[in-house]
């Protein structure tokens, strides 16, 4: 086995991918016992745990992009906060039932752009990941999808609840497609997509849900997050406390 | 408050290729889309199948447990029906 370089930027790019699955899959398995309906109490504890295998993938490639023998469990519950580089909008609080689906819909649909692209990956550890969860990905936008459609074009009150979802959660959507030198790095070196180039495909996607919905898609404002470089809302700090608690007090601790 | 229970579906799952769908259990959905989908995680989720069908419950229509005699009793004594009398070559099966 040939050991390269790391390239700071591939293992970024990876580690990004990686905690995105493995934040909102943490975040999502919040409902486990707590869901509306216990249909849907599988049905989201199936999508956390497709997110965190997902997640379990992308984590292990990213410590062997790295070198340093770390692997996903290190990853996962040895890093603090400053090191996550999740999109803001995977640490938000669950809120109600049509905030998660509204969530699950905008996020799993940039994913299906995601790993369409991430399928002809120069790194091809990458690219047999992305077969593998583009599929649990078209799922999971399908389901939220349907959801979205019918809480925004239900009661009065599910209507102005899911729009009430989409307004806060909009604006975090814009830094899926902020721009950065690593997403640069990475398309140029073919291993993946600069992100903002997948923002026109992404409104082609999720627009016409939203409008099926009978919602109002948010105006663009100048509000900005920073999560996937690093820089989070105060949310993740309780997130990662709880995730991280175990490995914390005993340490290596296995089962 | 009014509360209206979502309407109960019977979920038949295909094993595999080439057996029949069966009943597996039942599942409460708003509606036909969502129903395949709820049906799909729980009763697919351990690779149980490659098939489901949904039925809206209430579009099954049941015989009456209290008819039984008259419904199953008669065939008791028509051994003649059962295709017990051919030997069947080992290639056949699910007979």
């Amino acid at each position: 086995m040939t050991q390269q370089t790391p390239n700071p930027a591939h293992i970024e790019y990876v580690t990004r991918i990686g905690d995105n699955a493995l934040i909102l899959g943490q975040r999502m398995s919040e409902w486990c016992g707590h869901a509306p309906v216990l249909e849907e109490d599988m049905a989201l504890a199936n999508m956390s745990l497709d997110l965190i295998g997902q997640a379990r993938m992308l984590l292990t490639r990213a410590g062997q992009l790295e070198g340093k023998g770390r692997d996903e469990d290190q990853l996962a519950f040895l890093r603090t906060e400053m090191h996550y580089r999740n999109l803001t909008l995977c640490e938000l609080p669950n809120a109600d039932f049509g905030r998660t689906m509204v969530r699950n819909f905008l996020f799993a649909s940039f994913q299906v752009l995601l790993w369409e692209r991430l399928l002809a990956s120069s790194d091809t550890e990458l690219a047999a990941i992305a077969a593998k969860s583009l599929k649990e990905a078209r799922y999971h936008a399908q389901h939220a999808g349907d959801w979205v459609v019918r809480l925004g074009d239900g009661t009065a009150e599910s209507h102005e609840r899911t729009q009430a979802a989409l307004d806060y959660l909009w604006p975090y959507t814009a830094e899926f497609f902020a721009a950065n030198p690593t997403d640069e790095a990475i398309a140029a070196a073919g291993i993946g997509p600069a992100w903002s180039e997948l923002e026109a495909a992404w409104e082609a996607a999720v627009v016409p849900v939203l409008n099926e919905a009978t919602l109002t898609v948010p105006a663009r404002t100048p509000f900005k997050s920073y999560g996937k470089f690093g820089r989070h809302s105060e949310h993740l700090g309780h997130l990662l406390s709880e995730m991280q608690y175990l490995q914390r007090t005993y340490p290596g601790a296995q089962w | 408050m009014e509360r209206k229970e979502w309407p109960l579906w019977e979920v038949f799952v295909r094993s595999r290729n080439g057996l029949d769908h069966k009943h597996c259990g039942s599942v409460h959905a708003p509606d036909a889309k969502l129903a395949l989908q709820v049906a799909r995680d729980v009763y697919t989720r351990r690779q149980e199948g490659v098939s489901i069908w949904v039925v809206q419950a209430d579009h099954i229509v049941a015989s009456d447990p209290d008819a039984k005699p008259e419904l199953f009793d008669p065939a008791e004594d028509k051994i003649y029906r059962h295709p017990t009398f051919y030997q069947l070559p080992d290639e056949v099966n699910h007979m």
